[in-house]
């Protein structure tokens, strides 16, 4: 079979499969970000018991591995009386693994806003919640930034591993692909193509912008 | 802890514990792949002819923006195809190394590049050959920098073996869906997983802490 014929009989489910991986990719950056936002600045509370909370959540997450958490997610926690569908449960553990490294970003970052910063702010009497989400947080956006786009490209080809617990994205499909017609070269190497082309000129580019247009907006470039 | 079975996990553990040799055997034989695979592609990249490291250039990137899922199932299937066949364990020790190599061949660059050059210019006026200045004195400048980086990675390429399961490498994971699959239980043998690789990877990170600061030591960069 040439490689044409192969694009030609099995494409649309590679492509369906693309098609779930984005969404897997897009929900699972979703949640990420929203969980290293809450954990990073729980890190960094003046609280002991929540900064405990938060340094349990992310050592979990950071000492375990993905495929770990992924299986005992949908395998085990059922046990707890808690069933998620497998596709909740792909991106969810996939968000909260990413969170956990992320959570450490938004920490690193918040910390190293200049201290004049936090002082100004207070001078000015703005309320703790104004000084953080007016003042400290889009400083702390533009110094994280380049670190995200690396960990984007990290959540996308962590979303490849929701395909073991049977959830069709671009990974399952091809090993579909695969065990019905041995094409080995043929359905993994288009997937590596697909999975680079979409990290390589969509992802990386994308999060350039976002750099460049936040650096501007805050007038740093 | 609700439904917990303590007499399953007694007879389960002596064999999680076995595999658990196997996931470190992998995590070590991989993680020495990338070591010398990562120089290999830190050098092809910095030669100076061009088609090598554009070539190479665009390798790493590629390993390193696809999911290493991926490159396990690639390298295992695709050999039988053109009558090349690995076993699991070469098989699996060649993805996770190469993939590893990737990302370590950018920590490497990134101290070799922090090398003064001066360096260069001094060991090109006492007439050292370039794999003479490389290894004796360029390699031991930038391995410190890079140290903190190939720490990080040792520990990742340690928790991404269980991926290697799904070629039928029989590590911690494969042993544990094993169990799974035998008494219709999970709880036990995941949970068990999740512990031992927490117990396994905050140590080893201390300990190339440690590691990292005797080598500082040695090397007279702090006292």
């Amino acid at each position: 079979m040439s490689y044409l014929e192969f694009l030609n009989t099995y494409g649309e489910a590679l492509i369906g499969g693309a098609l779930t991986t984005i969404t897997q990719f897009v929900l699972a950056a979703l949640v990420a970000v929203a969980v290293a936002l809450v954990a990073g600045l729980m890190k960094l509370a003046p609280v002991k018991f929540v900064r405990g909370i938060a340094t349990v959540y992310v050592e979990i997450f950071r000492g375990t591995s993905l495929l770990v958490q992924l299986y005992w997610v949908f395998f085990a926690l059922p046990l707890f009386g808690v069933s998620l569908h497998k596709f909740t449960a792909g991106f969810l553990t996939v968000g909260l693994c990413f969170g956990a490294y992320g959570a450490e970003l938004v920490r690193g970052a918040v910390a190293s806003v200049p201290k004049g910063q936090w002082e100004a702010a207070l001078a000015l009497n703005l309320s703790p919640t104004r000084r953080m989400w007016r003042i400290i947080l889009p400083q702390a956006f533009i110094i994280m930034l380049p670190p995200w786009g690396n960990l984007m490209v990290e959540i996308l080809k962590g979303t490849a591993l929701v395909a073991l617990i049977s959830v069709a994205d671009l990974m399952f499909e091809a090993r579909q692909i695969n065990s019905a017609t041995y094409l080995s070269a043929q359905a993994f190497g288009t997937a590596l193509i697909l999975y680079y082309v979409f990290a390589r000129f969509t992802v990386t580019p994308l999060m350039r912008w976002l750099e460049r247009s936040m650096a501007r907006r805050i007038g740093k470039a | 802890m609700l439904d917990w079975k303590w007499e399953f996990t007694w007879t389960i553990l002596p064999r999680l514990l076995e595999a658990t040799g196997k996931t470190v055997l992998a995590a070590g034989g991989g993680f020495a792949v990338a070591l010398v695979l990562g120089l290999v592609l830190t050098l092809a990249q910095r030669t100076r002819f061009r088609p090598l490291s554009v070539i190479t250039r665009e390798l790493v990137e590629l390993v390193r923006s696809t999911p290493l899922l991926l490159q396990v199932f690639f390298v295992y299937y695709v050999g039988p195809q053109f009558g090349l066949r690995l076993s699991p364990w070469t098989a699996g020790l060649l993805a996770i190394g190469l993939h590893y190599a990737a990302y370590l061949s950018e920590v490497y660059r990134g101290g070799i590049e922090s090398v003064p050059k001066g360096q260069w210019e001094a060991a090109k006026a006492i007439n050292l050959s370039v794999a003479k200045t490389y290894r004796r004195i360029i390699l031991p400048q930038a391995l410190p920098p890079a140290l903190a980086g190939v720490g990080n990675y040792l520990v990742g390429i340690l928790k991404d073996t269980p991926m290697l399961s799904v070629i039928g490498v029989v590590e911690l994971m494969h042993t544990a869906n094993a169990i799974g699959a035998e008494n219709y239980r999970y709880l036990e043998p995941y949970t068990i997983v999740g512990l031992v690789f927490l117990a396994l990877s905050l140590p080893l990170a201390w300990l190339f802490r440690r590691f990292e600061t005797a080598v500082r030591r040695k090397l007279g960069l702090i006292k």
